[in-house]
């Protein structure tokens, strides 16, 4: 399972830091941390099954609907 | 076979279904609801959308369940139903047989009762209403926008940014008052004001003059305000005409109890803008809550709680988030945790970091809890207050118990 997030979507609520804190965090300017590792599409490497459900929950708590979760 | 039937099909009635689909439940899951589309986003209405003119699709809503376990009804409406019997009655004559009831009908805009032209005036709550303002705004210069709460300041700043001269009228002497407090309310409407927003406050309208189209708009003090456009942003009224007969109190939303279930049945939840619940986090007041994250967050209680009800009659712990609003006007961000509006007197609304003018977090305390904090900017400290409040919660729950 890996776990998708669209940038340009992404508008830095920070939603989804509360959902699923293990994959999600923001960075010292209030940013989704995964803006320094990508520019547009960030794509993480495979993650852990027992995450499911917290990404699951941070993928519908996202506002912009910016994440997807694939496999 | 009587399955779930889930009204309303948004984003609280969609996070519902697909709460209830993820928790294995097998007895058929139907989602009806009266809009012509998919379920989608409405935040982005007065801000993305229109900023960026996006179409249809930008907005759509992401089901999470296996395709093939909701069946997605659209452009039928619930005309009536009786509980007693399980029996949901629809407005193409069809009935649905259900063993559980997910109501999720959320708001429709009200309209002011005052003498008005038929063309040039409109309200934004669906995407057809989008679409109507859109091509509405292809022809005008000056907007008024009446209603000065949290659409009507979003619908002030995006139009002022596309190049509308907007006024903004409304009776409270603030703009977002009863969420924000005086203070914070005058900060904002500072912004505005520099940005080239005018505000015409602690008035009435009482005419929207014109022929055809609007020309402007009169108020009671005297005053008009120039506008060949009119978004009227005043506040909405729930839709539960379709639950009436059944002994339910409709007086304001749903009523629920604090596991949202309705009608003394835990088999019949309410979820979204149209639910009225007690957060027992607070306190016992059932209240109504228009938050974005709060219809993901009812919806997916209910879903959870629900498949497990119906499939081992375990019954759900109380529901208590923590509400979560943001707004985006002009470039700033304000977000709020927690329900900074149980708080009216200003003495106990503090600034807790940085400065109004600027970027701020201002605090609202009741009995010396924190029960509120809004942030305008400080993204990176969003956590820390958010953590405060529910800390600070936590607390007084454990002093009163
Ligand atoms: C322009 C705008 C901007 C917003 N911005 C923000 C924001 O920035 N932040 C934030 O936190 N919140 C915001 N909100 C609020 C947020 O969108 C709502 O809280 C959310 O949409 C509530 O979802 P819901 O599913 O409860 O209700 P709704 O989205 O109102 O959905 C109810 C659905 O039920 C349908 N329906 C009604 N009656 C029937 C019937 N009898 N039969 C079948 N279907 C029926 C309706 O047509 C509708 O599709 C905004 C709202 C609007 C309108
Ligand atoms: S919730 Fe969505 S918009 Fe917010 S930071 Fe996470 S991905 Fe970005």
């Amino acid at each position: 399972m890996k776990v998708i997030v669209d940038l340009n979507k992404c508008n830095d609520h920070g939603q989804c830091v509360y959902s699923a804190p293990e994959v999600f965090s923001l960075n010292g300017r209030g940013e989704l941390s995964f803006r320094d590792e990508a520019r547009d599409i960030y794509v993480s490497d495979q993650l852990d099954e027992s995450l499911r459900d917290a990404l699951e929950e941070a993928a519908d708590i996202c506002p912009m609907q910016a994440i997807e979760i694939e496999g | 076979m009587a399955g779930v039937v889930v009204v309303g099909a948004s984003l609280g009635g969609l996070r519902a279904a697909d709460a209830l689909a993820r928790s294995g439940y097998s007895g058929g899951i139907t989602l009806v609801g009266d809009e012509p589309h998919q379920p989608y986003n409405r935040p982005p209405l007065s801000k993305e959308a229109l900023l960026e003119a996006q179409d249809f699709d930008a907005i759509r809503l992401r089901s999470s369940a296996k395709p093939g376990t909701v069946s997605l009804v659209t452009g039928v409406r619930a005309a009536s139903v009786d509980l007693g019997r399980g029996l949901l009655f629809l407005s193409d004559g069809r009935e649905l047989a259900f063993e559980g009831l997910v109501a999720a009908t959320g708001l429709r805009p009200r309209a002011l009762g005052i003498p008005k032209p038929s063309a040039g005036v409109v309200v934004l709550r669906t995407y057809e209403d989008l679409v109507r303002l859109r091509s509405e705004l292809a022809t005008v210069k000056d907007v008024a926008i009446i209603g000065a709460g949290f659409i009507g300041c979003e619908l002030a700043a995006s139009l002022t940014q596309l190049g509308y001269r907007v006024s903004v009228i409304a009776p409270e002497n603030v703009p977002m008052l009863r969420p924000l407090g005086e203070e914070l309310g005058a900060a904002l409407m500072r912004h505005h004001l520099r940005a080239g927003v005018a505000f015409g406050l602690e008035r009435l309208p009482v005419a929207i003059e014109g022929c055809e189209r609007p020309e402007r708009v009169v108020c009671n003090d005297g005053s008009s305000f120039e506008a060949q456009l009119v978004i009227e942003a005043v506040g909405s009224a729930a839709n539960t005409e379709w639950l009436e007969g059944n002994g339910l109190d409709l007086s304001d939303g749903i009523l629920c109890d604090e596991r949202l279930s309705f009608g003394g049945d835990g088999r019949f939840l309410a979820v979204g803008d149209v639910a009225r619940f007690p957060n027992l986090a607070f306190d016992a007041v059932p209240r109504r809550v228009e938050h974005w994250g709060i219809a993901v967050d009812t919806g997916r209680y209910a879903g959870k709680a629900l498949g497990r009800l119906l499939s081992s009659g375990e019954v759900s712990p109380a529901f208590t988030p923590m509400p979560a609003f943001w707004s985006d006007q002009f470039e700033l961000r304000i977000q709020s945790f927690g329900i900074p509006g149980l708080v009216t007197d200003a003495s106990e609304i503090r600034v807790l970091e940085g400065d109004l003018d600027g970027e701020v977090v201002v605090g609202y305390h009741r009995d010396g809890t924190l029960v509120g904090v809004v942030l305008v900017g400080f993204a990176q400290s969003h956590m820390k207050y958010r953590a405060a409040v529910a800390e600070s919660l936590e607390a007084a729950a454990g002093a009163s118990s």
